[in-house]
């Protein structure tokens, strides 16, 4: 049962950055009105930031990163380790948390590596960043996670395109003894890695002849093998189920008080799933923030991106307790019970 | 597990149906209104009331609500 706590690591700051493009779920063609309208009642997705072609995921979370480093005043040579969870990196190899390490500056001392993780990776993240700077000593820690699943879609199936937004993230760490303890239930059921995936283009398939022929799946998705397949049901129908789930777990493990949860920030999936989990775990509307409507499902930015939009506000000069869960492709999931006290967080960046 | 009452469950997920379309016989497919996300609010109501995980093959596998309700009542 991987439930487990780390000591004497401290959250200082958040800062996510977007891009500035904006795609609005009523200008798409590739739906009727009729479903236009039904999708947004259902999913709550009404606009994505969309990078443009020479914008990745690096790009948005360099920006991020910079920002962060200037608002919480630290020294780039202070920091230790980088990692970058994201499923959009630049190259197949090699790792972006090495371009990133060099981009921003960071000493060559700086342990860097990519988590290639989705929905789950910004909990995964925290755990893999807080784990080892607790194991090593390591006083500062960068995690970068981020996002720019449209490229990854075909602008043909509908799907996937009104759902994905881009955005990019970075939260800092520092070695604190007098941090509460952040604590985590992760988990994987890797029986259900056919629900969302990518088919060719790694070593399983390589890229091929065949890749890049459009497939017609059924009315209203055509898409080619390099391009993300979602199947909606079976990841709803795993939502539901496993958020509640762990987010229970947890709760159990660390016998918290849900009452003394301030926020309950989850990976946002779609409007219909999410508000099932929340009903399911009974949690007050007050405490469980969207940025669906103006984002929509941003991958691993998801949580982040919401603390930022939603919360800024709410959390400044104040000690708030914060469970994030995210779940989704892989199948994995994470739940972590995080502590902000007083920590940075920087206004949205549009690229 | 009774099929009366799954019955109505369905029919309440729909919103511009008329309930008296809603047997067991009825090809849930062939509803005007179905579509994509009918098909959640099915998967949703299955695990609301009757605490089974239906999967996307369940639906796809199924014509009838008839079939619906038997691969419910199995799994529940």
């Amino acid at each position: 049962m991987a439930a487990f706590s780390v000591n004497d690591v401290a959250i200082k700051g958040i800062s996510c950055s977007v891009p500035k493009n904006k795609e609005l779920n009523v200008d798409l063609d590739i739906l009727t009105q009729e479903e236009i309208q039904k999708f947004i009642e259902a999913t709550g997705v009404e606009e994505r930031r969309i990078a443009p072609k020479d914008l990745c995921t690096s790009d948005l979370c360099c920006e991020a990163a910079e920002k962060l480093i200037t608002d919480l005043n630290w020294q780039k040579s202070e920091i230790e380790i980088l990692v970058f969870v994201s499923q959009t990196a630049d190259y197949i190899l090699p790792v972006s948390a090495a371009i990133l390490q060099d981009r921003l500056g960071l000493s060559t001392d700086c342990i860097a590596f990519d988590v290639p993780l989705g929905c789950s990776g910004y909990v995964y993240g925290i755990s893999i960043i807080a784990g080892m700077m607790k194991a090593s000593g390591l006083k500062k820690g960068l995690l970068l996670a981020g996002d720019t699943s449209s490229k990854l879609l075909s602008k043909t199936d509908k799907s996937t395109v009104p759902l994905f937004g881009d955005g990019g993230s970075a939260t800092a760490f520092e070695l604190d003894e007098s941090a509460e303890s952040l604590q985590f239930d992760l988990g994987t059921d890797g029986s259900g890695y056919k629900t969302i995936m990518i088919n060719d283009g790694g070593s399983r398939n390589r890229i091929n002849s065949d890749s890049l022929i459009y497939q017609t799946i059924s009315p209203g998705i055509e898409r080619n093998a390099c391009q993300l397949i979602l199947d909606g049901m079976d990841v709803f129908g795993f939502g539901i189920s496993q958020a509640p789930k762990t987010v229970n777990k947890l709760i159990e493990k660390f016998e918290i008080d849900k009452d003394n949860i301030n926020h309950f920030v989850f990976h946002q999936a779609n409007l219909m799933m999410n508000k099932m989990i929340a009903k399911k775990l009974k949690l007050p509307a007050e405490k469980v923030p969207y940025s669906l409507k103006e984002f929509g499902n941003t991958s691993s930015t998801t949580i982040p991106l919401t603390i930022v939009t939603q919360l800024k506000d709410n959390l400044a000069n104040t000690s708030q307790s914060l469970i994030l869960c995210g779940f989704g492709v892989g199948l994995s999931w994470g739940t972590a019970k995080v502590k902000l006290d007083n920590i940075v967080i920087s206004d949205l960046i549009e690229i | 597990m009774e099929i009366n009452a799954f019955l109505k469950n369905f029919a309440d997920i729909l919103d511009d149906t008329d309930a008296a379309l809603i047997t067991q016989e009825t090809v849930f497919r062939d509803l005007d209104e179905w579509n994509s996300l009918t098909a959640l609010s099915l998967i949703a109501m299955a695990d609301e009331e009757y605490d089974v995980k239906l999967t996307g093959d369940d639906i796809k596998s199924s014509n009838s609500l008839h079939d619906i309700f038997e691969i419910i009542k199995n799994k529940a």
